[in-house]
């Protein structure tokens, strides 16, 4: 359970406090005791930082306590420990996965005040009015409910939300260009044996499937009906030519973690690999080129948000829609833009950044001066330009999301064959 | 006589309860869990084999558990041929009490770092672009950096003999010294040479240490997941790994039912060993 019990006895304690908690209840319990108030809030690492909580604490006043976990322990906990966590930061894929089990509560759209301005991947599925939905857990599939304490998705936006949406991103290859001296266009060079014990593939069953499949359809090897929900013999067939690769030495590691992947890229033992924005950042920081090539075949996308622990009531449960409406407001999503990230209210996220920032890491503009991290380096000088171009080119591009499949069950025994072998 | 039985019976109580909740109680819920049945996010209780059916029945199972157990046999070999060694060096030959402490607590360097740390610091030392492949080209011994060096079975159980040799090293050393010094004085005035001293006196009496030391580390390589995921840039499997895969996908039944396995294993292999020498009869 939440560590914070408010028992009415509490609440009202003092005469005049009884007297002022009668007349406007909320606002005097806000302003005395929302001090006190402690969430903890458990995610995958991608947007769990330092910064963002300290910022909670100057601006709203309480205190936010965030355990970063890969995606796999995510899942667990939010699936099997729901007294653990009041907010739950995970992927819409993950949210498929635990939303079943009953541990998080639907949000009420009516308390979002910038609802509106979410961007439409989010609401509706489509970036643009002309955009096609893209194979896979597209957020907006697994994003409502019917209702509190309903446990199935809704088809269209009902009002009550499951995650409300704060961060996401267009996923593809991250290449070393100075090791492999040639243009990169297609998934399919991940396997090419000109990079036998160079490549590298994450280690994230839900994830590395789907960028096995964007390898195996753009090698020409498989056709799928929809990538994020493969048949068995799918699963056997893009595993088998994976594993073959794996047999002939395609493969120099597989990484689990944010850091590993720096480190492969980094130190030249593996060229090629599937790769996460800010992991390309951060082998540029250390002076060494690195491209987050955009493929010919799109990209793989992947969205989070933040979903509320059921447990939640009271005073904690109000401090947490005021977080998340804060969370939407924009410094936030400035920061996260700052990183490479999108975020699900870019409006709002503008406002807190420069004209430049903006220009770089959304519109695609050329930089007209450095562009620092939010960490104080700088990682780009004027004149560069993003890998993959503007927001709208970008995630325009998405051929699939991350995923769980009908399926899943068996593509994990699978894939766990395919670690072993 | 009846006083004194309920007193040694309320001396170990505490002991036994200790033990009983935490070591057998959770080892009978780990046996219990492992008949549950499981789907994708839940689990309930259950009495089937399904969980050991597909255990038994999957070739790279099988294929896992001989790769752990060969991996364990080889690192056994390995630390106990090295381990021996420093334990024999320092027991031996080395002369005051002082150096002796002091070269014993060299050997626990390797405990100073975490893994994490060691994996990293593995890159620059064996990598495609590190000190060992740049040596060997500089020298013109190869011209490909050699590829095996890291991410291999190789790394592996290099990483595996630098962790726990000092495993080795202690017993063994703790029982060296122990030994009489006047039965070697005796071997060598009946004119037995050094390596007929090493056979017929000391290495019969360091057994208890080598035994204790090869528990330790079998029981170390047998249960291990995290140096094999680093040190093979998650290539290859072990058992442990089979088993945090499970987990981290909730499938804690069928997790439960490997670790069942594999604690039986590691008994069998134990008893085995224990079948060799009586440990206590020998201490």
């Amino acid at each position: 359970m939440s560590k914070m019990r408010y028992s009415r006895r509490n609440i009202l304690k003092g005469g005049a406090a009884a007297v002022a908690a009668s007349a406007f209840p909320a606002p005097m319990i806000w302003a005395q005791e929302i001090k006190d108030v402690v969430l903890r809030q458990a995610g995958t690492g991608v947007s769990a930082f330092n910064e963002v909580a300290a910022k909670v604490k100057e601006d709203l006043g309480f205190t936010l306590e965030m355990t970063a976990l890969d995606s796999d322990a995510v899942t667990q906990r939010a699936a099997t420990q729901p007294d653990s966590y009041d907010i739950a930061d995970i992927e819409y894929w993950i949210c498929k996965k635990v939303w079943p089990t009953g541990n998080l509560q639907a949000m009420d759209i009516s308390k979002i005040a910038n609802y509106d301005k979410i961007a439409g991947t989010f609401r509706d599925g489509k970036l643009t009015p002309d955009s096609v939905i893209a194979q896979g857990t597209a957020p907006h599939t697994v994003g409502f409910v019917e209702g509190p304490g309903s446990t199935t998705f809704a088809t269209q936006d009902s009002g009550w939300m499951t995650l409300i949406p704060t961060i996401y991103n267009a996923d593809t290859l991250g290449i070393r260009p100075d090791l492999i001296g040639r243009p990169i266009d297609s998934w399919a060079e991940l396997l090419n044996p000109e990079f036998k014990g160079k490549a590298s593939i994450l280690d994230i069953s839900s994830i590395g499937i789907m960028d096995m499949a964007m390898v195996c359809e753009a090698m020409g090897e498989i056709k799928y009906a929809d990538k994020g929900n493969m048949t068995t013999e799918e699963i056997d067939k893009t595993i088998g030519i994976f594993m073959e690769a794996k047999k002939n030495g395609q493969f120099r590691a597989f990484w689990k973690s944010f850091d590993e992947s720096v480190n492969l890229m980094a130190s030249g033992e593996v060229v090629i690999q599937s790769m996460w924005s800010p992991a390309i950042t951060a082998v540029r920081a250390q002076g060494v080129p690195c491209v987050y090539q955009p493929l010919k075949e799109g990209y793989r996308s992947w969205g989070g948000g933040i979903g509320l622990s059921a447990g939640l009531s009271g005073l904690p449960l109000d401090a947490a829609y005021e977080y998340i409406n804060w969370y939407l407001s924009g410094w936030v999503g400035g920061f996260l833009m700052r990183q490479g990230y999108y975020s699900a209210v870019p409006e709002t996220s503008k406002l807190f950044m420069s004209e430049d920032e903006w220009g770089f890491w959304y519109e695609g503009k050329a930089a007209t001066g450095d562009i620092v991290s939010p960490g104080g380096t700088v990682i780009e000088k004027a004149g560069a330009v993003r890998d993959g171009g503007s927001f709208l080119d970008r995630m325009g591009k998405v051929a699939c999301w991350n995923s769980v499949m009908d399926e899943n069950q068996y593509m994990v025994r699978k894939w766990n064959e395919f670690i072993a072998a | 006589m009846r006083r004194a039985n309920l007193n040694s019976w309320l001396l170990a109580a505490p002991l036994t309860g200790v033990l009983f909740v935490f070591l057998i109680l959770p080892i009978l819920l780990i046996v219990a869990v492992s008949f549950w049945s499981a789907d994708e996010f839940s689990f309930r209780p259950d009495f089937q084999f399904g969980n050991y059916e597909y255990l038994f029945g999957s070739a790279v199972a099988w294929k896992v558990f001989g790769l752990t157990f060969m991996m364990s046999v080889i690192v056994w070999a390995l630390t106990l041929a090295i381990g021996f060694t420093i334990a024999f060096f320092l027991a031996f030959h080395v002369r005051t009490q002082k150096w002796q402490m002091v070269l014993f607590l060299l050997t626990t360097i390797p405990f100073w770092t975490s893994n994490i740390i060691r994996m990293i610091s593995w890159i620059p030392l064996l990598g495609k672009n590190g000190l060992v492949n740049q040596t060997l080209i500089g020298a013109g011994l190869i011209n490909e950096p050699l590829q095996w060096l890291l991410y291999s079975s190789f790394s592996v159980c290099l990483a595996f003999v630098h962790l726990y040799t000092l495993f080795m090293v202690v017993p063994i050393f703790n029982t060296m010294m122990r030994i009489d010094k006047s039965l070697i004085e005796a071997a060598r005035d009946g004119g037995a040479s050094g390596f007929q001293i090493l056979t017929n006196v000391i290495i019969p009496l360091s057994k208890p240490g080598i035994m204790i030391g090869s528990i330790f580390v079998i029981a170390l390589v047998m249960s291990d997941f995290v140096t094999t995921r680093f040190m093979s840039g998650s290539q290859l499997a072990n058992v442990g790994r089979l088993i945090s895969n499970d987990i981290g996908l909730l499938q804690y039944p069928s997790a439960a039912a490997t670790a069942v396995v594999l604690l039986i294993t590691v008994l069998l292999i134990i008893g085995a060993m224990l079948r060799l020498v009586d440990i206590r009869k020998e201490l």
